[in-house]
C-alpha cells in the first residue's frame, strides 16, 4: 500500500527543496518539456523522494470545472470517494490520468481525474449556503481527512497538479508533460527528512486555482497552524507548503485582502522600516502585523505560488533561501538556481535575486511586471 | 485569653554579629526594619525573634561582621508533622486569628516552566543571529479585529477602513505587575514607572489610586478599579494607557483586601480618597459585579468614561474553571485579560488561601488560549500571564504557551532588594519596598532602582531575543502560541494535554 497521507511524523515534515517557475503573461503555451529541463538541472536539491508540478491552462475545454485530481491506493477507496462525488457533484467527465510506465516510477497509486461542479440541489444546502469554492474546500478537506486511500491533490478549474514519489523529471515522463502545454508552469523538486515515499507530500500542494510549490522549513509553523485551526482549517498533512496554502485562501480568498498586501502578511517588513513611512502605509502595515502577526511566515522559505491570475514569487523577510528571477519578453522566470533559468532562456533581458520579502509579481494581460513588494504598495 | 509569657514557637533565624570584626558604628540598627538591634553599652545586641531574614543588615555591614543563619535548635523531625505546621498550631493557639502574610505560596508545589523545554534550529532551518539581524520583540496588548478592511485612495493605493481598537504598544512583551500604592512604597512605585517610561513598557498601579507624582507617567501606567474603588474617579481612569478591572489575585482568589488605618497617611488618604487612619478594606466581590453580565456593564461604563480610547484589561485569578471564566470575560468585552497564577506574589494574604486556592499559571494560561481558540476569539483579547515570573525562560515559556506578555511582580521587587521574607504585611519592610515608614521609604532611590529595573527587563529581553534566533524566528508573534516549540519532560500524559505540548522525544 502506497502512502498518500502523513502517517509517518506526528506533528509535521520537514524537507529542503529545489524549485522553478514559468510565466508567459500573454498566455501563450507552452509544453513542460522546459520546465522539465530548467528543473531537472536542479537534480541535487531534491533527493528522489517528490516532484511535481503545476499547469494553469491545460484544461481549456474544461475550463469552468473543477478539475478534481485524486490519488488511491485501493479500488475500494475509489468507489466510495466516487459516491461522494456523485451525491454532491455533476461529473461531467471522468478518466485515468494518462500516464506513461517508467522504470523510474514503479510504483504509483491509482491516479484519477474528474471534472465536476457541485450540485445546485446538494445536500448541504439544508443547512447552510456555501459558495461553490467553499464546497469544494470543504469537500477536498473531508475527503482527504476521512476517506482513507484517497487524497485530492488537485481542484482549481483549467489548471491541474501532477506529483509524485520520484526525481521530477522523471515524474514529468510519467505524466507525459511534453504533451501538455499551458501557460504557466510551476515545478519542485522535493528533499525530505523523514517521510520516505509519500505521494501526497510532494509539491505542489493545490486548493482550488491555488498552487504552491515551495523551498524552507517555516519556524513558525505550530503558531502558523493554530491561528488556521481557529478559521476552522483543516490541517491534515502536517506540510509547511499546506499551511503556506491555507494562509494565502484565508488572507486572499476569504478575509478580502489584494494579493499585494497579503504578501506583506507572509513576510512583514520590519517595525524599524515600517517606522519610518508615511502615516497611512505605516497605519496600515502596523494594523497588518496587529491583525495577522500569527499568519506571519518565520523561517527560511522560498515560495512560487501561483494562481488563476498570475504567479508570484517571494522569500522570508531576511532571505533565508535562494531565489533567482529573470524576464525575457513576454516570459518571466523564477527558480532556486539562476543555472536552471539559463538552461531554457540562456540570454535573459534580466536576471536578478529579489531582496528578502519583496514579491515578484506576475499578473497575465498586464505585461507591467512590478519588481520588489514595498514600492508597489 | 492571656497570653502565656513563654511561647514555642522559636527563633527561625539568628542575627549573629562577630564582634571581633564590628566597629560599633551600629548601620545595622539603622537599617534593620524589625528592631532586631540594638546598642548594649560596648556591644551590638541581637533580639533573634524578631528577624525575618531580609538581609539588609549583612548587605549593608561595612565589616562584614554578620551572618544570619537557620536557627538549628531543632523541633523534632517528622514528615508528617513538619514544623511549619506545628508553628501555625502554636501560633493561632496563641492569637485566635487567621495567619496572615506576604509574597506567594511557600508551598513546594510542582512548577511547570521547570519541566518545560525549548526547541532549536539544527540543519534542515538555520538559527538567526540576534547581535546581526533584527530581532523583534514589539507587542501590541488589545482586541484585534478578525480581518482588516481596506479602501483604495485616489492613487489605488490600499488605506485602512478599519478602524482599530486601541492598542498598547510594548517595546518588549514584559508589564510591572500591579501593586497598589499602599501595599509598596511611592519610591518603588515611582522606580517602576521611571523604567517602565525608559524601556516603552507599563507598570500598574494596583487598587491603591494614582500618586500626582505619577501623574506625567500616564502613558506607561495601567490605573486599576477594585473592588474597593480606591481613588477611581473620571480623571483617574482617564490619566492612564489602559484601564484594569481587578477582580482576583493569584495569590488570594477570592477573597478581598486589607489595608490597615495606621499605613494610611496623609499621602495615601489623599491618593486612595479615604480619610486619614482609616482601614482601606476591598470587599472580596465588586459589590456591582455578581455575574458576568454586570462585568460587561463595568467594562462598558468604563470604556463611557474614557471615550472607548483605552483599552480595558479583566486581572482575575486561575482557578480550577479558568477556560470558561476567561471566555465569559472576553466576550463580555475585555480587550485585555490578565491572569494570575495561585504562585503569585501579594501584600498580604491569609496563608490558608495563599497555600491552597487557585491553579498553577502555566496550565491556566494554556487551556484558556486552547478555549479561545476553539471558540473563535483569540483575537479578541490579549492575554497576560503573571504568579511567579521568575526568569527569562518562564517569560518565554509562557508566550510560547499562548500569552501575549508577562507581568512581573515579584521579580520586580527583588530587583530593590527584596529577599523574599514574606513579611511585606507587617510594614516593617528594610527595604524601603512593602513600608510607608518615611524613614525606610527614603532609602529607596526610584533613579537607582529604576535603572536596575531597566536593566534586568533590558537583560531578559535579550535572553528572548537570544532563544528566538535559535529558534530561528525573528518576531515575538511567531513564538507565541507556539506549542510545537514546546517539550515537556518528568511529566504525565494528562498534565501534557492540559499544556497542550508533546513529551520530549517526539
Amino acid at each position: 500500500m502506497l502512502k498518500l497521507k502523513n502517517e509517518f511524523s506526528l506533528e509535521r515534515d520537514i524537507s529542503g527543496c529545489g524549485l522553478c517557475g514559468i510565466i508567459n503573461s500573454k498566455k501563450i503555451k507552452t509544453n513542460g518539456s522546459d520546465i522539465k529541463k530548467a528543473i531537472s538541472i536542479e537534480h541535487d536539491r531534491g533527493n528522489g523522494l517528490g516532484g511535481g508540478f503545476a499547469v494553469y491552462g491545460n484544461y481549456p475545454d474544461y475550463a469552468e470545472l473543477y478539475a478534481f485530481h485524486i490519488m488511491y491506493d485501493n479500488l475500494s477507496a475509489k468507489k466510495d470517494v466516487e459516491e461522494y462525488l456523485k451525491n454532491n457533484f455533476i461529473i461531467e467527465k471522468e478518466e485515468p490520468i494518462p500516464t506513461f510506465k517508467t522504470s523510474k516510477i514503479y510504483d504509483h497509486p491509482y491516479l484519477h481525474r474528474y471534472f465536476i461542479k457541485p450540485k445546485s440541489d446538494r445536500q448541504d444546502k439544508l443547512f447552510h449556503e456555501l459558495g461553490d469554492d467553499d464546497f469544494v474546500v470543504n469537500s477536498v478537506m473531508l475527503i482527504n481527512q476521512n476517506y482513507n486511500g484517497a487524497y485530492v491533490f488537485s481542484s482549481g478549474k483549467n489548471m491541474g497538479a501532477f506529483k509524485g514519489v520520484g526525481y521530477p523529471e522523471d515524474i514529468a515522463d510519467f505524466y507525459k508533460l511534453e504533451e501538455i502545454e499551458g501557460y504557466m508552469w510551476t515545478a519542485h523538486n522535493r528533499f525530505p527528512t523523514n517521510t520516505p515515499g509519500w505521494w501526497g507530500g510532494a509539491h505542489p500542494f493545490t486548493l482550488l486555482d491555488w498552487s504552491v510549490v515551495h523551498n524552507g522549513e517555516i519556524s513558525s509553523y505550530g503558531i502558523n497552524k493554530r491561528y488556521l485551526e481557529m478559521y476552522k482549517y483543516n490541517l491534515s498533512l502536517k506540510t509547511d507548503t499546506e499551511v503556506i496554502t491555507y494562509i494565502l485562501d484565508l488572507l486572499i480568498r476569504k478575509h478580502g485582502l489584494p494579493i499585494r498586501l497579503a504578501v506583506t502578511v507572509l513576510a512583514s517588513p520590519f517595525y524599524h522600516n515600517i517606522d519610518k513611512m508615511d502615516k497611512n502605509k505605516k497605519e496600515l502595515l502596523i494594523a497588518l502585523r496587529q491583525i495577522y502577526g500569527s499568519a506571519l511566515l518565520n523561517g527560511p522559505f522560498a515560495i512560487v505560488f501561483s494562481y488563476s491570475n498570475g504567479m508570484i514569487a517571494m522569500n522570508d523577510r531576511i532571505k533565508l533561501r535562494p531565489l533567482i528571477a529573470a524576464t525575457m519578453g513576454h516570459f518571466t522566470y523564477v527558480a532556486s538556481e539562476e543555472a536552471a533559468i539559463r538552461a531554457v532562456c540562456p540570454s535573459p533581458d534580466s536576471v536578478w535575486s529579489p531582496k528578502a520579502g519583496e514579491p515578484v509579481m506576475v499578473e497575465f494581460e498586464e505585461p507591467m511586471l512590478q519588481k520588489g513588494g514595498l514600492v508597489s504598495l | 485569653m492571656t497570653k502565656s509569657s513563654f511561647s514555642n514557637i522559636q527563633s527561625e533565624y539568628l542575627a549573629l554579629v562577630d564582634h571581633n570584626k564590628c566597629v560599633r558604628c551600629k548601620r545595622c540598627i539603622q537599617n534593620c526594619g524589625w528592631g532586631v538591634y540594638s546598642f548594649g553599652g560596648d556591644r551590638i545586641i541581637s533580639d533573634h525573634n524578631k528577624c525575618v531574614a531580609c538581609g539588609r543588615c549583612y548587605t549593608y555591614c561595612p565589616e562584614g561582621a554578620i551572618s544570619i543563619v537557620k536557627n538549628p535548635t531543632v523541633v523534632r523531625e517528622n514528615a508528617n508533622w513538619k514544623d511549619g505546621l506545628m508553628k501555625d498550631i502554636w501560633r493561632q493557639s496563641e492569637t485566635g486569628g487567621i495567619l496572615i502574610s506576604g509574597m506567594g505560596t511557600t508551598f513546594k508545589y510542582k512548577k511547570y516552566f521547570d519541566h518545560v523545554l525549548l526547541d532549536a534550529c539544527q540543519v534542515t532551518n538555520p538559527s538567526i543571529d540576534p547581535l546581526r539581524e533584527p530581532m523583534e520583540l514589539r507587542t501590541y496588548l488589545g482586541k484585534k479585529p478578525s480581518k482588516l478592511d481596506i479602501e483604495f485612495d485616489k492613487n489605488d493605493e490600499p488605506i485602512l477602513k478599519t478602524k482599530m481598537p486601541p492598542q498598547i504598544e510594548l517595546q518588549t512583551p514584559f508589564v510591572f505587575g500591579a501593586m497598589s500604592y499602599g501595599s509598596i512604597s511611592l519610591n518603588a512605585q515611582k522606580a517602576m514607572a521611571l523604567a517602565a517610561r525608559a524601556l516603552g513598557i507599563i507598570m500598574n498601579t494596583g487598587e491603591g489610586g494614582l500618586h500626582d507624582d505619577l501623574v506625567p507617567f500616564g502613558k506607561n501606567i495601567i490605573v486599576q478599579v477594585a473592588s474597593g474603588r480606591f481613588g477611581v474617579h473620571r480623571d483617574y481612569l482617564n490619566s492612564g494607557i489602559a484601564v484594569e478591572i481587578k477582580i482576583g489575585q493569584g495569590a488570594k482568589p477570592g477573597i478581598g483586601g486589607h489595608l490597615p488605618g495606621e499605613k494610611i497617611g496623609v499621602d495615601i488618604s489623599k491618593t486612595r480618597m479615604i480619610p486619614v487612619g482609616t482601614d482601606a478594606i476591598s470587599p472580596a466581590p465588586h459589590h456591582d459585579i455578581y455575574s458576568i453580565e454586570d462585568l460587561r456593564q463595568l467594562i462598558f461604563a468604563i470604556k463611557e468614561a474614557t471615550d472607548y480610547e483605552k483599552p480595558i484589561s479583566v486581572k482575575v485569578a486561575a482557578v480550577h474553571n479558568i477556560a470558561a471564566i476567561v471566555s465569559g470575560i472576553v466576550r463580555a468585552g475585555a480587550d485585555i485579560v490578565y491572569i494570575d497564577g495561585y504562585s503569585g506574589g501579594t501584600g498580604a494574604a491569609p496563608n490558608i488561601i495563599k497555600n491552597h486556592v487557585g491553579i498553577p499559571i502555566e496550565l491556566a494560561l494554556a487551556q484558556v488560549d486552547e478555549r479561545l481558540r476553539n471558540e473563535g476569539i483569540r483575537n479578541e483579547a490579549s492575554i497576560i500571564a503573571a504568579g511567579s515570573i521568575r526568569s527569562s525562560a518562564d517569560a518565554i515559556k509562557a508566550i510560547a504557551l499562548g500569552a501575549d506578555a508577562v507581568a512581573i511582580g515579584t521579580a520586580a521587587l527583588v530587583v530593590m532588594g527584596c529577599h523574599v521574607c514574606g513579611k511585606c504585611n507587617t510594614g516593617n519592610c528594610s527595604w524601603g519596598i512593602t513600608t510607608q515608614r518615611p524613614e525606610l521609604v527614603r532609602r529607596l532611590d526610584p533613579e537607582v532602582y529604576g535603572e536596575k529595573l531597566y536593566n534586568l527587563i533590558s537583560a531578559w529581553s535579550h535572553e528572548i531575543q537570544e532563544v528566538l534566533g535559535a529558534m530561528g524566528v525573528n518576531s515575538i508573534e511567531s513564538l507565541r502560541g507556539s506549542r510545537e516549540r514546546l517539550r515537556g519532560v518528568e511529566l504525565t500524559d494528562t498534565e501534557l494535554k492540559v499544556l497542550g505540548i508533546k513529551h520530549a522525544g517526539f
